[in-house]
């Protein structure tokens, strides 16, 4: 398999990056709205190719802090995937899920990261399944880890994995958000072979 | 008036007294802090990866390594005009963001290699390391005053520290 040049990305691949990200966050927005009885909207996928020193950017800087569920992918395509929502909106996503029962204050309790993990969980299976669909690829996510820290801090563990092979990182971005209090991001960050794979199952040439 | 000179990830740059030097966000990324405490040339290098020996394409970013970008630093500070025999370091990040149960992937501790790789080079450069504050599982934002070799330290729930 070849392997794709992040500087002979074109146009054309961008399209289609964005609308399997299109796809992807649509079905787990679906998986959103259902477990939260909501209207969730999302705005159109942005596929970016970043310099590391603007990762941080990605999302209201680098000190931004967010809760982030992270699931590592295996199967013919290997990767990450990430769920981030800004603090506040995660706690009145949990507190929807959990019928007003969230903890008052900042921190999160333990069942509240476990909430999260599940919500991660069930929303980035409904991205991952829409898109083995489409390529025909085995995709399995690993068990979800949370955590609560700094944009930056959270986005370095992508941005490594791409370093190893150049001095960019590709993703594939959504942003979702509902009426009032919910905001937040779901990332797809395959590797750089794996890009040359998804693009290749849907008979592009790579 | 002093300057906050800010570097980015897989970025470094150097910052004389009274002048102060940050990077925001440090996961499993390490920065390393250098100094020379005669004529407060200071520098800070905010590195990704353990080993530039291990990656295949050379023509790469050698800020984002512990060895290419811990060397460049002190070629950078020495152009300055600072010694290269008093320079000393100090050191933060290498965190494990995220905790996978039985998990031995090797990108998962890719923090705790990056430290590792940090100390080998400062030691075969017989470079000094004066502090530390690496590992654990939180991202961390430091600010390095090359005046007085301050290195300050912010974490998300935690109370800022001086090392």
């Amino acid at each position: 398999m070849s392997e794709l040049s992040l500087e002979s990305v074109t146009e054309n691949y961008y399209d289609v990056l964005k609308e399997l990200g299109n796809i992807g966050a649509g079905n787990a927005m679906t998986a959103l709205s259902q477990m939260l009885q909501c209207k969730v909207d999302m705005r159109v996928p942005q596929v970016k190719l970043l310099d590391f020193k603007d990762v941080g950017t990605l999302m209201g800087g680098e000190e931004q802090i967010m809760l982030g569920v992270f699931l590592a992918i295996e199967g013919d395509i290997t990767g990450s995937m990430m769920f981030l929502i800004e603090k506040k909106s995660a706690k009145h996503l949990i507190n929807r899920l959990m019928m007003g029962m969230a903890q008052e204050g900042e921190e999160f309790s333990e069942m509240e990261f476990s909430a999260m993990k599940e919500v991660g969980n069930i929303i980035t299976g409904a991205y991952l399944n829409s898109l083995s669909m489409m390529t025909n690829l085995k995709i399995y996510p690993s068990p979800p880890a949370v955590t609560v820290d700094m944009a930056g801090a959270i986005l370095s563990v992508p941005a490594i994995e791409f370093g190893i092979y150049g001095d960019k990182i590709l993703l594939i971005q959504s942003q979702f958000f509902d009426d009032e209090e919910i905001d937040g991001y779901f990332i797809l960050v395959p590797d750089l072979q794996s890009y040359a794979k998804i693009l290749s199952s849907l008979g592009l040439p790579v | 008036m002093s300057e906050i000179i800010k570097v980015g990830m897989a970025d470094l740059k150097t910052c004389v007294s009274p002048d102060g030097i940050t990077t925001l966000g440090l996961g499993s990324c390490v920065g390393i802090a250098l100094r020379d405490p005669v004529t407060k040339i200071g520098g800070l290098a905010h590195i990704m990866l353990p080993d530039s020996s291990a990656i295949r394409n050379s023509q790469q970013n050698i800020a984002k390594f512990a060895d290419t970008g811990i060397e460049e630093l002190v070629r950078q500070m020495v152009a300055l005009g600072a010694n290269r025999t008093r320079i000393v370091a100090k050191i933060a990040g290498g965190a494990t963001m995220f905790k996978f149960e039985g998990s031995t992937n090797s990108t998962m501790q890719v923090g705790q290699r990056n430290s590792e790789a940090v100390k080998a080079k400062l030691g075969k450069m017989k470079i000094q390391l004066l502090a530390e504050d690496i590992g654990k599982n939180y991202g961390r934002t430091v600010v390095f005053y090359p005046e007085n070799g301050e290195f300050h330290i912010k974490a998300v729930g935690r109370s800022e520290s001086v090392i």
